[in-house]
């Protein structure tokens, strides 16, 4: 009966999403901020697949911004100096950074805990030096320019209204994706190496390979997102890709709830329109604003902002079900 | 290289090297006790030398003075750090715990960029520009103080951890913070103690290489990281260790920038400290899991 309710209200919530996002983008609801709920798509992207590799199965990425960095640098580069066809540039630095994250994922993942937060934050510092160089291989000397928009035979994503379609199409392709993940076989097993990696191990699951799989897929989402930022915004620096880009998409990750799928949209939405919109208005003085609410967020509520919401929510369902409303 | 490029090279290195093993004890003496990563560690660093600024410029007070009132400042954040945001969290995971030390870390950096100075700084030498020869390679004076300060530093470090009642503790509560408790250490209290310890020995970083570098509010980032990577190499265990670690990456650092081999010339400086973190991670992973596991 619970379970069932519980069920009608996130086919709700869902629902009301969606006439949310198709109405969003139209002049007269949202459409003077498309171009933020694009970028606001995008990072969502990214954070689905570091709710999957943290909250599913308890590993740390602080260099997640490699991954995104290497999708819009690898699709930026083909597109532009090898004039390739923008999807092709797109699914080549997808498999391109899935097989990086594959490589590297056999050794990184025999560090745990503080040692693999440290290994993947230098190697995302690392990929962070690499794209600055790259800037000045194939671009000026702070980004590549002319990226070609995305096309579909004769129409061209070259107005952000139809950008907005298309990223957040993407967007809740990956979502729905990412949700059935979780909730087959594989998934039980991420949950299983989250609770213990010996117990998960014990009954026959092969923990390395499970992990290497997620970084695998976390990757390749990041990669799409960071193609989709590129072929957006027709220019990319590696500004948006530094070691501050990785720490907000942990952020974004821990604020919509690690275990939480859908979360990832709030957590991206939020961190991205206090970081980088609200937070401006402040002036110099949005770095310490900033951290302040890290910490604050941290202390109060670990398990994030989405979870602490939904809570909330469930205490005010259980207190009016005992008076009788229902839904 | 001649022998006089040679011993300039390895000054170079052990000079920059001491920062970073400054930075590394820091790293380790919370690590050791607390299990932390502290990603503020190199904005005391810097704290030490854009506060002894402040107060020579803005309160006229004289160098020596100064100096010693700036490393009580950056130990007095390192305790606020601790109180204030460390100890409440109950049930902090590693995650948050890191996310928490560094938005101390944008919070730090940013006061300081807004209420100190947002320019870049030169502290005064200690004891004059002019430079010395040695070997045929030419010594800034304030290399020889940044050095005998890591030495000095390190040795009552040593001696406070080996022969002092509270030393003892620290060391206790590190190897075993459940037994040390049942013994009557308060691991609350050594944590304390160890964010102290670790932000004025980070304040001392600052004031002797404030001399010799320029410094900006911005720079605790690169010598944290500078500063862990030490720490890593020095296996978060000893603090000998730590110093050992960050002269080596000192000296690695000098002689590549110097060989201008391949991507490495100084524009990408930087990258070194990384390929030598990442480098020791993976070959020492196995080691490392054990410990985990253990404890």
């Amino acid at each position: 009966m619970i379970a069932r309710l519980k069920s009608n209200w996130s086919y709700l919530a869902i629902a009301t999403l969606f006439v949310f996002l198709i109405l969003a983008p139209f002049d007269w609801f949202l459409g003077q901020y498309t171009t933020l709920m694009i970028v606001i798509g995008i990072y969502t992207i990214v954070t689905v697949g570091l709710c999957l590799l943290m909250g599913y199965t308890g590993q740390v990425s602080l260099g997640q911004a490699a991954f995104f960095g290497m999708g819009a640098y690898i699709s930026a580069i083909l597109s532009t100096t090898y004039g390739f066809n923008p999807w092709l540039a797109m699914l080549i630095a997808a498999v391109m950074t899935g097989a990086f994250a594959y490589i590297i994922g056999s050794p990184i993942f025999r560090l745990k805990g503080n040692y693999l937060a440290m290994a993947t934050l230098g190697l995302g510092l690392i990929m962070w030096i690499v794209f600055k160089q790259l800037n000045q291989s194939f671009g000026e000397p702070d980004g590549i320019s002319g990226i070609p928009y995305l096309s579909i035979g004769g129409f061209v994503f070259d107005s952000s209204f139809r950008r907005y379609f298309l990223v957040w199409a993407f967007c809740l392709v990956i979502l729905f994706t990412s949700q059935n993940i979780i909730r087959s076989r594989t998934g039980r097993a991420l949950r299983a190496i989250h609770g213990s990696e010996s117990a998960a191990e014990s009954i026959g699951i092969n923990v390395g390979r499970f992990k290497v799989k997620i970084l695998v897929l976390s990757a390749v989402y990041a990669s799409l997102a960071g193609s989709l930022f590129a072929h957006h915004l027709r220019y990319i620096g590696a500004q948006p890709f530094d070691f501050l880009a990785s720490v907000k998409l942990v952020v974004m990750a821990v604020i919509g709830g690690l275990a939480s799928i859908w979360g990832a949209i709030f957590g991206a939405g939020t961190t991205h329109i206090l970081s980088d919109e609200l937070l401006l208005r402040f002036g110099d003085w949005d770095v310490v604003i900033y951290g302040l609410i890290l910490v604050l967020v941290m202390i109060f509520m670990p398990e994030g902002l989405f979870v602490k919401l939904k809570e909330v929510f469930e205490r005010l369902r259980l207190r009016y079900r005992k008076k009788g409303v229902e839904p | 290289m001649s022998s006089a490029q040679f011993v300039q090279y390895l000054i170079t290195g052990i000079t920059s090297g001491s920062i970073y093993a400054l930075a590394g004890l820091g790293f380790t003496i919370i690590y050791a006790v607390t299990r932390i990563i502290n990603f503020a560690q190199g904005e005391f660093v810097m704290l030490g030398g854009l506060v002894a600024f402040t107060l020579i410029h803005r309160a006229g007070i004289p160098l020596v003075p100064a100096l010693f009132l700036s490393i009580l400042i950056a130990a007095a954040v390192g305790a606020a750090m601790y109180l204030l945001a460390i100890r409440p969290p109950k049930k902090a995971s590693v995650v948050s715990l890191i996310i928490i030390t560094i938005g101390v870390a944008m919070l730090v950096r940013g006061i300081a960029g807004q209420e100190l100075t947002k320019e870049f700084i030169r502290l005064p030498s200690f004891s004059g520009e002019q430079s010395m020869s040695f070997l045929g390679a030419h010594i800034d004076p304030q290399a020889l103080w940044i050095i005998g300060t890591t030495v000095v530093v390190t040795i009552i470090l040593h001696l406070f951890l080996t022969y002092t009642m509270v030393g003892k503790a620290l060391k206790a509560c590190a190897i075993n913070p459940v037994a040390s408790s049942l013994v009557g250490i308060n691991p609350k209290t050594m944590a304390l103690i160890a964010f102290v310890l670790a932000a004025a020995i980070g304040g001392i970083g600052g004031v002797v290489f404030a001399p010799l570098t320029l410094m900006s509010y911005q720079a605790g980032v690169m010598l944290g990281l500078k500063g862990f990577v030490a720490a890593a190499i020095g296996g978060f265990k000893s603090p000998v260790a730590a110093v050992i670690g960050g002269l080596l990456l000192g000296i690695i650092e000098s002689f590549v920038v110097a060989a201008n081999w391949g991507p490495f010339t100084s524009d990408y400086k930087d990258a070194i400290a990384l390929v030598v973190l990442l480098f020791i991670l993976l070959i020492r992973s196995g080691k490392l899991a054990e410990e985990e596991r253990a404890g």
